[in-house]
Protein backbone atom coordinates (compact mmCIF):
# COMPACT_ATOMS: atom_id res chain seq x y z
CA UNK A 1 0.00 0.00 0.00
CA UNK A 2 0.87 3.19 -0.99
CA UNK A 3 0.28 6.64 1.57
CA UNK A 4 -0.19 10.01 -0.26
CA UNK A 5 -2.00 13.06 0.50
CA UNK A 6 -4.12 13.64 -2.71
CA UNK A 7 -5.86 17.00 -3.08
CA UNK A 8 -4.89 17.90 0.68
CA UNK A 9 -6.32 14.70 2.06
CA UNK A 10 -4.43 11.18 2.79
CA UNK A 11 -5.09 8.33 0.37
CA UNK A 12 -4.20 4.58 0.21
CA UNK A 13 -3.45 3.27 -3.23
CA UNK A 14 -4.44 -0.33 -3.70
CA UNK A 15 -1.72 -1.67 -5.84
CA UNK A 16 1.79 -1.86 -5.00
CA UNK A 17 3.89 0.77 -6.94
CA UNK A 18 1.11 2.29 -8.40
CA UNK A 19 1.53 4.69 -10.87
CA UNK A 20 -0.10 7.82 -11.86
CA UNK A 21 -2.19 6.25 -14.41
CA UNK A 22 -3.36 3.78 -11.74
CA UNK A 23 -4.57 6.30 -9.55
CA UNK A 24 -6.85 8.19 -12.09
CA UNK A 25 -8.62 4.98 -12.86
CA UNK A 26 -9.07 4.24 -9.79
CA UNK A 27 -10.92 8.23 -9.64
CA UNK A 28 -12.95 7.14 -12.10
CA UNK A 29 -10.95 10.05 -14.15
CA UNK A 30 -9.68 8.49 -17.42
CA UNK A 31 -10.57 10.03 -20.38
CA UNK A 32 -11.30 13.61 -18.41
CA UNK A 33 -9.33 16.79 -18.83
CA UNK A 34 -7.53 16.84 -15.88
CA UNK A 35 -3.73 17.95 -14.79
CA UNK A 36 -1.52 16.46 -12.54
CA UNK A 37 1.13 17.83 -10.33
CA UNK A 38 3.39 15.80 -8.07
CA UNK A 39 5.50 17.58 -5.35
CA UNK A 40 4.52 21.09 -6.67
CA UNK A 41 5.77 20.12 -10.09
CA UNK A 42 3.83 19.03 -13.67
CA UNK A 43 3.37 15.63 -14.31
CA UNK A 44 3.03 15.84 -18.30
CA UNK A 45 -0.18 13.56 -19.51
CA UNK A 46 2.46 11.30 -21.35
CA UNK A 47 4.65 10.55 -17.92
CA UNK A 48 1.42 8.90 -16.36
CA UNK A 49 1.79 5.53 -17.03
CA UNK A 50 5.77 5.92 -16.16
CA UNK A 51 5.32 8.38 -12.62
CA UNK A 52 5.33 5.82 -9.75
CA UNK A 53 3.45 7.44 -6.29
CA UNK A 54 5.99 7.05 -3.76
CA UNK A 55 4.62 7.14 0.26
CA UNK A 56 4.08 10.63 1.13
CA UNK A 57 3.51 11.95 -2.51
CA UNK A 58 1.59 15.02 -2.12
CA UNK A 59 -0.69 15.14 -5.56
CA UNK A 60 -2.78 17.57 -7.01
CA UNK A 61 -5.44 16.61 -9.21
CA UNK A 62 -7.19 19.84 -10.76
CA UNK A 63 -10.02 20.10 -13.44
CA UNK A 64 -11.21 23.36 -15.02
CA UNK A 65 -14.97 24.64 -13.23
CA UNK A 66 -17.06 27.71 -13.78
CA UNK A 67 -14.98 30.94 -12.98
CA UNK A 68 -14.45 34.60 -13.54
CA UNK B 1 -36.28 48.44 -55.66
CA UNK B 2 -34.32 47.76 -52.42
CA UNK B 3 -33.34 50.39 -49.93
CA UNK B 4 -30.08 50.94 -50.05
CA UNK B 5 -28.09 49.46 -47.03
CA UNK B 6 -26.36 52.59 -45.34
CA UNK B 7 -25.05 50.71 -42.64
CA UNK B 8 -21.11 50.72 -41.96
CA UNK B 9 -19.56 47.48 -41.21
CA UNK B 10 -16.79 47.66 -39.22
CA UNK B 11 -13.48 45.52 -40.16
CA UNK B 12 -12.66 46.06 -36.25
CA UNK B 13 -11.37 42.93 -34.61
CA UNK B 14 -10.22 42.68 -31.45
CA UNK B 15 -6.23 41.22 -31.62
CA UNK B 16 -4.40 39.69 -28.52
CA UNK B 17 -1.34 37.93 -28.36
CA UNK B 18 -1.21 38.39 -32.43
CA UNK B 19 -5.06 36.46 -32.77
CA UNK B 20 -8.23 38.23 -33.97
CA UNK B 21 -11.44 38.19 -32.25
CA UNK B 22 -14.57 39.41 -33.42
CA UNK B 23 -16.32 39.90 -29.83
CA UNK B 24 -14.65 42.79 -27.53
CA UNK B 25 -17.05 41.51 -24.92
CA UNK B 26 -15.00 38.37 -23.00
CA UNK B 27 -17.16 36.12 -20.18
CA UNK B 28 -16.70 34.47 -17.58
CA UNK B 29 -19.02 30.93 -16.43
CA UNK B 30 -18.93 31.59 -12.71
CA UNK B 31 -22.39 31.85 -10.24
CA UNK B 32 -24.64 30.48 -13.00
CA UNK B 33 -27.40 28.03 -12.00
CA UNK B 34 -26.17 25.50 -14.44
CA UNK B 35 -24.17 24.50 -17.72
CA UNK B 36 -27.36 24.84 -19.62
CA UNK B 37 -27.48 28.54 -18.74
CA UNK B 38 -23.66 29.10 -18.69
CA UNK B 39 -23.62 28.11 -22.25
CA UNK B 40 -26.63 29.82 -23.22
CA UNK B 41 -25.66 33.02 -21.88
CA UNK B 42 -22.40 33.02 -23.46
CA UNK B 43 -24.30 31.97 -26.89
CA UNK B 44 -26.20 35.45 -26.34
CA UNK B 45 -23.20 37.68 -25.67
CA UNK B 46 -21.51 36.26 -28.56
CA UNK B 47 -18.04 36.33 -26.46
CA UNK B 48 -15.56 33.89 -27.96
CA UNK B 49 -13.06 34.37 -24.79
CA UNK B 50 -14.35 32.81 -21.99
CA UNK B 51 -12.71 32.58 -18.53
CA UNK B 52 -12.10 29.12 -16.38
CA UNK B 53 -11.15 28.81 -12.92
CA UNK B 54 -8.48 25.64 -11.67
CA UNK B 55 -9.43 23.93 -8.82
CA UNK B 56 -9.49 20.62 -7.35
CA UNK B 57 -11.87 17.53 -8.41
CA UNK B 58 -13.91 16.11 -5.96
CA UNK B 59 -12.24 12.95 -5.28
CA UNK B 60 -14.65 10.23 -5.51
CA UNK B 61 -17.71 12.11 -6.21
CA UNK B 62 -20.06 11.91 -8.86
CA UNK B 63 -16.93 10.88 -11.37
CA UNK B 64 -19.34 10.61 -14.10
CA UNK B 65 -21.11 14.28 -13.96
CA UNK B 66 -20.74 16.63 -16.99
CA UNK B 67 -18.02 18.94 -16.81
CA UNK B 68 -17.65 22.82 -17.81
CA UNK B 69 -16.33 21.86 -21.02
CA UNK B 70 -18.20 19.41 -22.16
CA UNK B 71 -20.86 22.69 -22.58
CA UNK B 72 -17.98 24.89 -23.88
CA UNK B 73 -15.43 22.69 -26.23
CA UNK B 74 -12.03 24.10 -26.21
CA UNK B 75 -12.50 23.85 -30.35
CA UNK B 76 -14.97 26.22 -30.24
CA UNK B 77 -14.22 29.13 -27.76
CA UNK B 78 -10.43 30.14 -26.62
CA UNK B 79 -10.51 29.43 -22.86
CA UNK B 80 -9.15 31.81 -20.99
CA UNK B 81 -8.05 30.28 -17.09
CA UNK B 82 -7.74 32.87 -14.38
CA UNK B 83 -5.79 32.61 -11.02
CA UNK B 84 -9.10 34.00 -9.31
CA UNK B 85 -8.76 32.91 -5.82
CA UNK B 86 -4.68 32.91 -5.84
CA UNK B 87 -2.90 35.43 -3.63
CA UNK B 88 0.54 34.95 -4.08
CA UNK B 89 2.77 35.17 -7.02
CA UNK B 90 3.89 31.46 -6.61
CA UNK B 91 0.34 29.88 -6.39
CA UNK B 92 -1.12 31.79 -9.79
CA UNK B 93 2.19 30.57 -11.39
CA UNK B 94 1.20 27.02 -10.34
CA UNK B 95 -2.31 27.30 -11.42
CA UNK B 96 -1.09 28.50 -14.47
CA UNK B 97 1.08 25.67 -15.04
CA UNK B 98 -1.70 23.45 -14.38
CA UNK B 99 -3.79 25.31 -16.84
CA UNK B 100 -1.81 24.86 -19.69
CA UNK B 101 -1.34 20.93 -18.97
CA UNK B 102 -4.90 20.77 -18.57
CA UNK B 103 -5.30 22.91 -21.96
CA UNK B 104 -3.14 20.99 -24.12
CA UNK B 105 -0.27 23.75 -23.70
CA UNK B 106 -3.02 27.13 -24.08
CA UNK B 107 -0.47 29.96 -23.48
CA UNK B 108 -3.14 32.70 -23.18
CA UNK B 109 -4.09 33.46 -19.74
CA UNK B 110 -5.52 35.66 -16.88
CA UNK B 111 -3.38 36.70 -14.24
CA UNK B 112 -5.07 37.63 -11.26
CA UNK B 113 -3.28 37.82 -7.52
CA UNK B 114 -5.54 39.06 -5.10
CA UNK B 115 -4.52 41.34 -1.82
CA UNK B 116 -7.89 41.44 0.35
CA UNK B 117 -10.44 38.74 0.56
CA UNK B 118 -13.47 41.09 1.57
CA UNK B 119 -12.61 43.87 -1.77
CA UNK B 120 -10.74 41.36 -3.91
CA UNK B 121 -8.68 43.85 -4.26
CA UNK B 122 -5.49 43.23 -6.51
CA UNK B 123 -2.22 42.78 -5.10
CA UNK B 124 -0.31 44.80 -7.50
CA UNK B 125 3.73 43.62 -6.44
CA UNK B 126 2.45 40.12 -6.12
CA UNK B 127 0.90 40.54 -9.73
CA UNK B 128 4.29 42.10 -11.44
CA UNK B 129 6.20 38.90 -10.25
CA UNK B 130 3.98 36.71 -11.67
CA UNK B 131 3.76 37.99 -14.72
CA UNK B 132 7.27 38.22 -14.99
CA UNK B 133 7.89 34.59 -14.19
CA UNK B 134 4.81 33.57 -16.82
CA UNK B 135 5.97 35.43 -19.25
CA UNK B 136 9.40 34.23 -19.08
CA UNK B 137 8.08 30.55 -18.88
CA UNK B 138 6.40 31.61 -22.51
CA UNK B 139 2.36 32.50 -21.33
CA UNK B 140 0.67 34.95 -23.21
CA UNK B 141 -0.13 36.94 -20.03
CA UNK B 142 -3.70 39.12 -19.75
CA UNK B 143 -3.15 40.56 -16.57
CA UNK B 144 -5.91 42.01 -13.69
CA UNK B 145 -4.78 45.26 -11.71
CA UNK B 146 -5.87 48.13 -10.18
CA UNK B 147 -6.32 51.26 -12.26
CA UNK B 148 -2.91 52.88 -11.07
CA UNK B 149 -1.26 54.25 -14.74
CA UNK B 150 2.02 53.42 -13.12
CA UNK B 151 1.59 49.76 -12.21
CA UNK B 152 -0.11 49.31 -15.86
CA UNK B 153 2.45 50.65 -17.42
CA UNK B 154 4.74 48.54 -15.78
CA UNK B 155 3.13 45.24 -16.27
CA UNK B 156 2.85 46.05 -20.14
CA UNK B 157 6.99 46.88 -19.66
CA UNK B 158 7.26 43.61 -18.54
CA UNK B 159 5.33 41.99 -21.59
CA UNK B 160 1.58 41.23 -20.83
CA UNK B 161 -0.22 41.58 -23.89
CA UNK B 162 -3.34 42.89 -22.31
CA UNK B 163 -3.76 45.18 -19.29
CA UNK B 164 -6.93 44.96 -17.18
CA UNK B 165 -8.10 47.66 -14.77
CA UNK B 166 -10.70 47.25 -12.79
CA UNK B 167 -13.73 49.58 -13.17
CA UNK B 168 -14.72 48.83 -9.48
CA UNK B 169 -14.62 46.16 -7.55
CA UNK B 170 -15.28 42.33 -8.60
CA UNK B 171 -18.49 41.43 -8.18
CA UNK B 172 -19.56 45.19 -7.44
CA UNK B 173 -21.38 45.93 -9.94
CA UNK B 174 -20.37 49.53 -8.68
CA UNK B 175 -20.07 50.39 -12.65
CA UNK B 176 -17.11 52.91 -13.84
CA UNK B 177 -15.82 55.00 -10.85
CA UNK B 178 -12.84 56.03 -12.14
CA UNK B 179 -13.13 56.88 -16.31
CA UNK B 180 -10.11 59.22 -15.98
CA UNK B 181 -7.51 56.81 -14.81
CA UNK B 182 -8.77 54.48 -17.17
CA UNK B 183 -8.04 57.21 -20.35
CA UNK B 184 -4.79 57.75 -19.03
CA UNK B 185 -3.89 53.91 -19.00
CA UNK B 186 -5.86 53.67 -22.49
CA UNK B 187 -3.81 56.74 -23.95
CA UNK B 188 -0.40 55.63 -22.87
CA UNK B 189 -1.19 51.66 -23.62
CA UNK B 190 0.02 50.28 -26.65
CA UNK B 191 -1.19 46.77 -25.95
CA UNK B 192 -5.32 45.94 -25.48
CA UNK B 193 -6.66 47.54 -22.41
CA UNK B 194 -9.90 46.51 -21.50
CA UNK B 195 -12.08 46.61 -18.67
CA UNK B 196 -12.21 43.89 -16.06
CA UNK B 197 -14.50 44.07 -13.00
CA UNK B 198 -17.18 45.95 -12.04
CA UNK B 199 -19.36 46.19 -14.64
CA UNK B 200 -22.82 46.26 -13.15
CA UNK B 201 -25.31 46.93 -16.37
CA UNK B 202 -25.18 47.39 -20.42
CA UNK B 203 -24.49 51.06 -19.61
CA UNK B 204 -21.26 50.70 -17.71
CA UNK B 205 -20.22 48.59 -20.94
CA UNK B 206 -20.83 50.83 -22.94
CA UNK B 207 -19.64 53.60 -20.86
CA UNK B 208 -16.15 51.62 -20.65
CA UNK B 209 -15.86 51.03 -24.78
CA UNK B 210 -16.52 55.06 -25.77
CA UNK B 211 -13.61 55.64 -23.20
CA UNK B 212 -11.51 53.72 -25.85
CA UNK B 213 -11.07 50.35 -24.14
CA UNK B 214 -10.40 47.87 -26.47
CA UNK B 215 -13.08 45.40 -24.55
CA UNK B 216 -14.72 44.46 -20.99
CA UNK B 217 -14.26 41.19 -19.22
CA UNK B 218 -17.25 40.71 -16.98
CA UNK B 219 -18.66 37.76 -15.02
CA UNK B 220 -21.26 38.59 -12.06
CA UNK B 221 -23.14 41.48 -14.12
CA UNK B 222 -24.53 38.83 -16.32
CA UNK B 223 -24.72 35.75 -14.29
CA UNK B 224 -26.47 37.73 -11.37
CA UNK B 225 -28.87 39.27 -13.48
CA UNK B 226 -32.39 38.11 -12.55
CA UNK B 227 -32.16 36.74 -16.34
CA UNK B 228 -29.14 36.26 -17.33
CA UNK B 229 -29.45 35.37 -20.93
CA UNK B 230 -31.38 38.31 -21.66
CA UNK B 231 -28.66 40.45 -20.10
CA UNK B 232 -25.89 38.62 -22.10
CA UNK B 233 -27.29 39.86 -25.47
CA UNK B 234 -27.48 43.56 -23.74
CA UNK B 235 -24.12 43.41 -22.75
CA UNK B 236 -23.45 42.25 -26.38
CA UNK B 237 -25.51 45.03 -27.61
CA UNK B 238 -23.47 47.75 -25.13
CA UNK B 239 -20.45 46.53 -26.38
CA UNK B 240 -20.99 46.83 -30.22
CA UNK B 241 -22.67 50.64 -29.10
CA UNK B 242 -19.99 51.74 -27.47
CA UNK B 243 -17.41 50.54 -29.61
CA UNK B 244 -19.06 52.67 -32.64
CA UNK B 245 -19.70 55.31 -30.93
CA UNK B 246 -15.80 55.44 -29.85
CA UNK B 247 -15.08 55.09 -33.34
CA UNK B 248 -17.55 57.75 -34.93
CA UNK B 249 -16.07 60.12 -32.15
CA UNK B 250 -18.74 62.18 -30.19
CA UNK B 251 -19.88 65.74 -30.62
CA UNK B 252 -18.49 68.03 -28.19
CA UNK B 253 -20.16 68.94 -25.13
CA UNK B 254 -20.95 72.17 -24.37
CA UNK B 255 -23.41 73.76 -22.32
CA UNK B 256 -25.19 75.28 -25.13
CA UNK B 257 -24.89 75.48 -28.57
CA UNK B 258 -27.79 78.49 -29.74
CA UNK B 259 -27.39 75.71 -32.70
CA UNK B 260 -31.02 74.07 -33.29
CA UNK B 261 -31.05 71.05 -35.26
CA UNK B 262 -33.61 72.38 -37.30
CA UNK B 263 -33.81 75.30 -39.93
CA UNK B 264 -34.15 78.62 -38.37
CA UNK B 265 -35.89 79.95 -41.90
CA UNK B 266 -38.95 79.23 -43.37
CA UNK B 267 -40.81 79.12 -40.08
CA UNK B 268 -44.25 80.12 -40.26
CA UNK B 269 -45.57 83.46 -38.64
Amino acid sequence: MTSIQLNGSPYLCRKLSPRISDLIRDLSLDGKRIAIERNGEIVPRSKHPETVLLDGDKIEVVAAVGGG
Amino acid sequence: MNAPNNSVVLDDPLVIAGRAYRSRLLVGTGKYKDFDETRAAIDASGAEIVTVAIRRTNIGQNAGEPSLLDYLPPSQFTLLPNTAGCYTADDAVRTLKLARELLDGHKLVKLEVLGDPNTLYPNVRETIVAAEALIRDGFDVMVYTSDDPIIARELEAVGCVAIMPLASLIGSGMGILNPWNLKLIIEQSKVPVLVDAGVGTASDAAVAMELGCAGVLMNTAIASAQRPVLMAGAMKKAIEAGREAYIAGRMPRRLYAASPSSPGRGLIS
